[in-house]
């Protein structure tokens, strides 16, 4: 039986690690590289990492983090932040990251997601979804509309609509990432979770709001995730990887709990 | 130090499988020379990606017959996912005819249950039904990393040598002789994944 992931993403600014709260503030707390070997020997079951860096020209740093990772880390590893073409998916890759994240250049573009689906293989693109809840209208009738630009730009597309565009133009899997939950702590948008999953065939991953064990069991249960997406919760030493692993684990939620 | 080639035919991350040898003291090269590959002490055969284009590519650069002469002459090979499947003589992957080392074919995931996504993504257990020294020390409850739509089905009962669960068992480690592959990804599946990779660098090619 396939087990549920405990996937750790780590925000990347020039080669350094950060953790934004509600995508505005966001401060260095430690090597990425360091972080990753941590979780990979605590039994990870894979690594997000996500470049924040502003300025384009200093994105040889990610390269550089990603090719030191992908020689000490040995589980899938995912890279997403201002991917913008079919070079700069195959750059990742040959650094070694599995599977690379498209988020705001596939809805200003969404052939990027077909481009990139042919040139390093569908399961390898992963459409990162950041969402936000509004008044169900004409427009958004799920209620949940996309934003770009890191939350700060409304998009008046319909979340539900482009999880199954997404899928359709060839993503793999999905991050459902709530920019009503991130940073609060006060657990994943189970709803929104839950009616992307059911609508589309391919795997979803949870993101945004993660505070205790409970809420991961939540989200992989009702939310009907494939994959819970966690960060400050293990970044700052609440929690180890393997303690949540453990609980859920014990809660009867499939989990890998030999590594 | 053991030495192996890993085939490169243009089909996914051939660096993460090179990585991961190093870890485990394989000094793994990966070479686009079939020559090389006919003649190599060992030969690793991963690949993602889609059949039919990987098929395009390998006769392309004559990998077809560099492969079949490795497996004749005894070569230990290890294919790992696409390697695997286009190992055997039919995908179902746009109806595409494969290499043919070992009889079978290659089917898409038909699940009854539509709570079960496709691809088959993630980690799973690995579960040996027959002895092989490339799999020695696999303990209950061990898994490995997968991510793929289509499954092998050797057409020999007797290849297979190892299965996992998805909705119904499937075979996800196949093996004849002096070739032996894996479904799922032991370049991305932490130490136990780690280990299969050593085991292959040290075995003999008999089983």
């Amino acid at each position: 039986m396939l087990s549920k992931r405990l996937i750790a993403c780590l925000d990347v600014r020039d080669g350094k690690l950060a953790k934004s709260v509600k995508f505005v503030d966001t401060k260095d707390i430690g090597d990425p590289v360091e972080k990753a070997r941590e979780y990979y020997a605590d039994g990870l079951d894979e690594l997000v990492f996500y470049d924040i860096t502003a300025s384009s020209d200093r994105r040889n740093i990610m390269l550089d983090v990603v090719e030191r990772v992908a020689e000490q880390v040995f589980i899938p590893l995912s890279v997403g932040g201002g991917v913008r073409t079919v070079a700069d998916a195959t750059d990742l890759r040959l650094a070694g990251a599995e599977k690379i994240n498209v988020n705001s250049a596939a809805v200003q573009r969404p052939e990027i997601i077909s481009e990139c689906a042919e040139a390093i293989g569908n399961q390898n693109v992963v459409l990162s979804m950041d969402i936000r809840r509004v008044e169900p209208s004409t427009a958004l009738p799920s209620g949940y509309e996309i934003v770009i630009n890191g939350g700060r730009k409304p998009m008046g597309i319909d979340a539900l609509w482009w999880a199954e565009e997404g899928e359709r133009l060839g993503a793999g899997e999905l991050v459902v990432n709530s920019i009503d939950a991130d940073g609060t702590r006060d657990g994943y948008e189970i709803n929104l979770t839950r009616r992307i999953s059911e609508a589309v065939r391919i795997p979803v991953i949870a993101s945004g709001g993660a505070g205790k064990p409970e809420h991961l069991k939540e989200v992989l249960i009702e939310g009907r995730a494939d994959a819970a997406l966690v960060a400050s919760m293990v970044h700052y030493g609440d929690y180890r990887v393997s303690e949540l692993k453990r609980y859920l684990d014990h809660e009867g939620v499939k989990m890998r709990m030999s590594w | 130090m053991p030495q192996a080639v890993i085939v490169d035919y243009e089909a996914g991350n051939l660096k993460s499988v090179q990585r991961a040898c190093h870890e485990v003291g394989l000094d793994a090269e990966i070479v686009a020379d079939p020559e090389r590959v006919a003649t190599a002490e060992r030969v690793i055969f991963p690949g993602v990606g889609a059949a039919g284009s990987a098929m395009r590519s390998i006769t392309r650069r004559g990998m077809d017959d560099a492969l079949r002469q490795a497996f004749a002459r005894g070569t230990p090979i290890l294919g790992i996912c696409l390697g695997l499947q286009i190992s055997l003589d039919h995908s179902e992957e746009s109806d595409t005819d494969t290499l043919g080392l070992m009889a079978g074919e290659v089917c898409r995931f038909a699940l009854d249950d539509p709570a079960l996504k496709v691809p088959h993504m993630g980690w799973n257990e690995v579960r040996p039904v027959r002895a092989h020294p490339v799999l020695e020390g696999i303990e209950p409850g061990d898994e490995f990393y997968f991510v793929h739509a289509y499954y092998p089905k050797p057409r020999d009962e007797a290849c297979v040598y190892a299965v996992a669960e998805y909705e119904r068992p499937f075979a996800c480690a196949v093996g004849m002789g002096n070739y032996f592959a894996t479904q799922f990804h032991p370049e991305k599946s932490g130490r136990v994944g780690l280990r299969l990779i050593q085991r292959f660098a040290e075995w003999n090619g008999t089983c």
